[in-house]
């Protein structure tokens, strides 16, 4: 298809390689799942402790809000560099704080969001019955908030799953050691590029699936609400 | 000697705070800051008239909303690497084209979707009143549209702005210049010794994402049209 082929190297795409590397694919890729796992659970106990606590007192929304932004901000290659000397070139934290970070802003926003949009008379019906504001916030605004917070995380896992690939840097990496790989060798060798970042997006779609399956399952009623 | 100290002893060697050497900060910020201004302008003018355009009259709605999906699953990591590749192959230059087709790729999505979602969100009866005083279609686009949407506009070029600046660092990996990822990339291959060079050349790249988004915040008040600026102070206050 491309008239590189023909021009010396090695062919685009060979499946002998995959064939061959078959073992090394499974392990990098759940790597790469394991890493996305970890960042993502950190990010939303994290997201929602401080939500819990912004729910509260709105200036420290404002301020946890602009801390997230911040940290939102830093590019994840001058993250992971700023961390290694700190906690390692090829350890699994410096790996997974950065990926970690980049989650709290849109989850934090997300789930105060969705517990504000919770109709006031929700609100008051069940405090009528007798529930504490604890109660209130686990068993009704929280469940009731699931599909905006859903949203959320599913933006979050889809940007840390691409973010993963760029820890290759660290000998960590999951799919991402497939790009590196593909360029250090004394002709570059495209099939392990093309499967590092095939896989990568393939992982990517599949997760948001999975999320957007999961939320409907959790929250049926939103389905509705969606179709209006 | 301790990693802190490194990274001092580095930011003070010679030629380190040259405009013209490679060895520079200022160098190689400005390089980094090439690369990505020139990205988010060749992206603004690709996206922002057609999507105007397709704003305006309603279609493409479903590219609209899944661009940013689409382009979020992407890798930047890997289009870069992909790109450069694909340039070596045909023994094309690698060192400009490459990286520039990876990053303008990648700031495509948010500033389409959000010139489109700027425009959509738009009362009808602001547009309606336009027509009804004579406006022609263009130039309720140009005079009308585009200003009202323009903060929705930048806030979407701020997002695609972050993510350039972040992949011209990646894109030290496989490029000769690559602004301030140079010094990360180059650390890196160092392995213990380039620790020092690898916290400097981090705090480096940290501290321009920081300040771009500090400019970029003054860009947007500026840019945003006094009659929103004032709606928006408006609401804050309620």
């Amino acid at each position: 298809m491309f008239p590189v082929s023909a021009q010396g190297g090695r062919p685009l795409f060979e499946w002998r390689w995959v064939d061959r590397n078959l073992d090394e694919i499974f392990e990098r890729l759940g790597e790469h799942i394991t890493l996305t796992a970890a960042a993502l659970a950190i990010g939303l106990v994290v997201s929602i402790g401080v939500s819990v606590l912004s729910l509260r007192r709105r200036w420290f929304y404002v301020v946890a809000l602009s801390a997230a932004g911040s940290l939102y901000v830093i590019p994840s290659l001058g993250a992971f560099a700023v961390l290694v000397p700190f906690t390692g070139l090829t350890s699994f934290t410096t790996a997974v704080i950065p990926l970690a970070t980049y989650t709290l802003l849109i989850l934090i926003r997300n789930i105060v969001t969705g517990v504000e949009q919770v109709p006031k008379e929700v609100r008051e019906a069940a405090l009528g019955m007798g529930f504490t504001r604890t109660r209130l916030l686990w068993q009704v605004e929280l469940p009731l908030a699931l599909p905006v917070v859903i949203a959320g995380l599913r933006v979050a896992a889809v940007t840390t799953i691409g973010l993963v690939t760029v820890t290759s840097m660290l000998g960590k990496g999951g799919l991402g050691y497939f790009i590196r790989a593909g360029i250090q060798t004394a002709t570059p060798n495209p099939t392990s590029i093309i499967v590092g970042v095939g896989l990568s997006v393939v992982l990517a779609v599949l997760v948001d699936l999975l999320l957007w399956l999961g939320g409907r399952a959790l929250a049926p009623w939103s389905r509705k609400a969606a179709s209006r | 000697m301790s990693i802190i100290d490194q990274t001092i002893e580095w930011f003070g060697e010679p030629d380190r705070w040259s405009w013209t050497e490679s060895e520079g900060i200022p160098y190689r910020t400005v390089e980094h800051l090439q690369f990505s201004v020139l990205a988010l302008a060749i992206s603004a003018v690709l996206t922002i008239p057609p999507a105007l355009w397709l704003a305006h009259y309603r279609r493409a709605q479903f590219l609209a909303t899944s661009a940013v999906n689409i382009g979020r699953a992407i890798p930047s990591f890997g289009l870069v690497i992909l790109f450069w590749f694909l340039a070596s192959r045909l023994e094309a230059d690698t060192t400009f084209w490459p990286l520039m087709l990876a990053l303008v790729a990648l700031a495509l999505p948010p500033l389409f979707t959000n010139t489109y979602a700027g425009v959509i969100q738009l009362e009808q009866e602001t547009v309606d009143a336009a027509r009804g005083t004579g406006y022609r279609e263009w130039q309720i686009m140009l005079r009308l549209e585009l200003p009202l949407a323009s903060p929705v506009i930048l806030a979407g070029a701020r997002v695609a702005f972050l993510q350039l600046v972040a992949t011209v660092a990646i894109g030290a990996i496989v490029n000769d210049g690559g602004g301030l990822g140079r010094y990360i990339v180059d650390g890196f291959a160092l392995g213990d010794p380039g620790h020092g060079e690898i916290l400097a050349g981090g705090i480096a790249v940290v501290v321009l994402a920081l300040v771009c988004e500090a400019v970029f915040a003054l860009i947007t008040r500026a840019v945003t049209p006094r009659g929103l600026a004032i709606q928006s102070r408006a609401e804050t206050r309620s």
